[in-house]
């Protein structure tokens, strides 16, 4: 009997310390995407634009059928694929570098290098960008001896701002694979016969591809649902972000109809990321 | 143009021709000497050890050898052919590591056969070869499973098997029973001897468990402080140690210098005496008097420790205040009088306290500044 009591006294309290962090996930986080779901098969009223709780499958249909909207889509797939590919392409040598090259206060400055950014504030450093990047501004100075002109603001500015700002979220975990890899794999692998490249491709690479996987997720899931960048850079560019950000004030349900689409991009790069063994580590 | 011809062949390795040979090999990290001017000869099909405690660079020796590391100078030879400058995987060595190192996102059978993947040997073969050396070190089924699924002893086998795969012409082993528990060790032991003559592959183990390296070893050579001290069969090392270091380091010992030595063997120098070669005796005892050629020192047992098959005594001599160990089996039963305190006479064939020069290899950081 008292054991019981005492159970129930633990199980009573275990459910008082979880239920607030339960409610807020299941209230606040998945209750808000639930009900940006439900209103997306809504409609307005076409004078006042207020919501009116008709139940409607024109949003997802306009959606899917409106060319602008498709275009918009397939450049914001893009953008998230160049800049995942680009942070990919910066990432692996750094972070090799930094694992397995570099000692002693070298390591731990470059460290501090790709962390600092991380604290400082996103509208700061896309701000620091958009004066670069402008007509007179550093990049066209430091390009006008070569005979070249800069991006300018527009779609490869917005690829290569959105690149710089989620690099860390890349470099970070492919820096941790590496650093983790024992040094005896790499002589175990030269012992047995292997050169460079074949230590690379068969042991380096398959250490690191989780890690660059997990890193992938971040920017690419990052740079769909980002808006202010292109704002800020992107000249007249317009990305999915955009285009629901100036929606929501208009036509709420469409705008919630079009904020499913990165969100089934993002939920479909997990599944394949998660097919791919990534998420075990984490 | 035969004659031409001739010149021109390489060396082969031959009955004759040893398959390690070191000419004054020396390693330097910065200021500090690994090894110092290592000479070392290694025959084919022998089982031979490096011996000496952590720090005294054997496996600084053992890693120039696999070619992880490159010496300061000096020469290095296998099978004849020079391979100082050559990178580990032109070098036919293969490593088994403490640690295994085995690649954790392949299965054991990828695993064994990653040499002959890296040589470009067909699928069909590939399997064949890596099934016949898993069969050596008996883990015929294992094939399909991931090193992480293995106990300790297991991916020790693999290991094993993926440096033997292709016949290599030296096997070097760092260490590689150190993770394992004392059953497992010894039984890993008797393996390693059993696969060393069945495969005829030259093994060059590095060890500091004295006891496995004579155990094991056709051959073997001390270290201390980067310095092969000693090289030899088991025995020769045990009965004639060349230095104090290695009397001491290879089983037990009673070491007595200078004043002791003049008070216990009777002349200056540096003495060993092994504990099992002593004898106690009672005093009053018709074996307490020493027999021709037999020398007699009086004291009292200050301690004992019963270990099983012998027993342990620690005897404090009646002159000086110096302590000898003294080892009995306990086949021959013990004495009526063994307690401590109690008086005893401890006797030895003058020829078992042997001269050892007590001389060691200067400090490994001669004169280095702190850098």
């Amino acid at each position: 009997m008292s054991t019981t009591s005492r159970e129930r006294g633990g199980r009573a309290r275990l459910a008082a310390l979880l239920a607030p962090p339960l409610l807020w996930l299941i209230l606040a986080y998945l209750g808000s995407l639930a009900v940006l779901l439900l209103s997306a098969f809504w409609t307005t009223d076409p004078f006042t634009s207020d919501v009116v709780r008709t139940w409607t499958t024109d949003n997802f249909r306009s959606v899917l059928t409106t060319p602008v909207y498709r275009t918009v889509a397939l450049r914001t797939l893009g953008t998230a694929v160049a800049v995942t590919l680009l942070d990919a392409l910066l990432a692996l040598p750094m972070a090799f570098f930094m694992a397995r090259v570099a000692r002693g206060r070298l390591r731990r400055a470059l460290l501090v290098a790709v962390l600092t950014p991380l604290w400082a504030g996103y509208l700061v450093k896309a701000y620091a960008w958009r004066v670069m990047l402008g007509e007179h501004g550093i990049v066209n100075a430091a390009l006008a001896p070569l005979g070249l002109h800069g991006p300018g603001y527009g779609a490869t500015a917005v690829v290569i701002v959105l690149a710089y700002l989620w690099l860390p979220y890349m470099i970070l975990p492919i820096h941790a694979a590496l650093e983790r890899l024992p040094a005896h794999q790499l002589e175990a692998s030269a012992d047995l016969g292997a050169g460079t490249l074949r230590t690379l491709r068969s042991v380096v690479a398959p250490a690191v591809r989780p890690a660059l996987l997990a890193g992938s997720v971040f920017t690419f899931s990052l740079s769909l649902g980002d808006y202010l960048t292109v704002q800020i850079v992107g000249g007249r560019t317009q990305l999915l972000g955009n285009v629901i950000a100036s929606q929501v004030t208009l036509d709420l349900p469409l705008a919630a109809a079009l904020s499913a689409v990165p969100v089934a991009l993002v939920v479909c790069y997990l599944a394949a990321v998660r097919r791919a063994g990534a998420l075990d580590s984490l | 143009m035969a004659e031409a011809a001739r010149t021109d062949v390489r060396p082969v390795a031959t009955e004759v021709t040893p398959a390690v040979r070191l000419t004054a090999v020396s390693k330097y990290f910065g200021a500090v000497r690994a090894v110092d001017s290592a000479e070392l000869t290694i025959r084919q099909g022998e089982f031979f050890s490096l011996l000496g405690p952590s720090g005294s660079g054997k496996t600084t020796l053992l890693r120039l050898i696999a070619g992880f590391e490159r010496p300061t100078s000096g020469r290095i030879e296998l099978a004849g052919r020079e391979v100082t400058a050559l990178p580990p995987s032109r070098r036919d060595v293969h490593t088994v590591f403490q640690d295994y190192a085995l690649f954790p996102h392949m299965s054991v059978e990828q695993n064994v056969a990653y040499a002959l993947t890296v040589a470009g040997v067909g699928k069909a073969e590939r399997r064949a070869r890596a099934r016949e050396a898993l069969r050596t070190v008996r883990l015929d089924d294992l094939g399909p499973r991931r090193p992480a699924q293995l106990s300790g002893g297991q991916r020790q086998r693999v290991a094993l098997a993926r440096a033997l795969i292709d016949g290599p012409g030296l096997l070097l082993l760092d260490e590689p029973l150190g993770a394992l528990d004392l059953q497992l060790r010894q039984e890993m032991q008797r393996e390693l001897q059993r696969i060393q003559r069945a495969t005829g592959v030259t093994f060059l183990l590095v060890t500091h468990d004295q006891e496995e390296a004579l155990t094991l070893s056709d051959r073997l050579a001390v270290l201390d402080r980067g310095r092969i001290v000693q090289t030899g069969p088991p025995l020769e090392i045990y009965d004639r140690p060349a230095t104090a270091f290695v009397a001491g380091f290879v089983g037990t010992t009673n070491l007595l210098r200078d004043q002791a030595a003049v008070r216990v063997v009777g002349a200056p120098g540096t003495y060993s005496i092994r504990p099992e070669r002593i004898r106690i005796a009672d005093p009053e005892g018709p074996d307490g008097v020493p027999g021709p050629g037999e020398r007699c020192v009086p004291g009292r047992i200050a301690e004992i420790a019963y270990a099983g098959a012998h027993t342990r005594f620690v005897i404090r001599l009646d002159a000086g205040d110096d302590r000898l160990t003294a080892l009995r089996l306990n086949s021959a039963g013990l004495p009526e009088a063994a307690r401590p305190g109690a008086a005893v006479h401890l006797l030895w064939d003058a020829a078992d306290a042997l001269p050892v020069p007590d001389r060691r290899p200067p400090n490994v950081r001669p004169g280095a500044s702190d850098a």
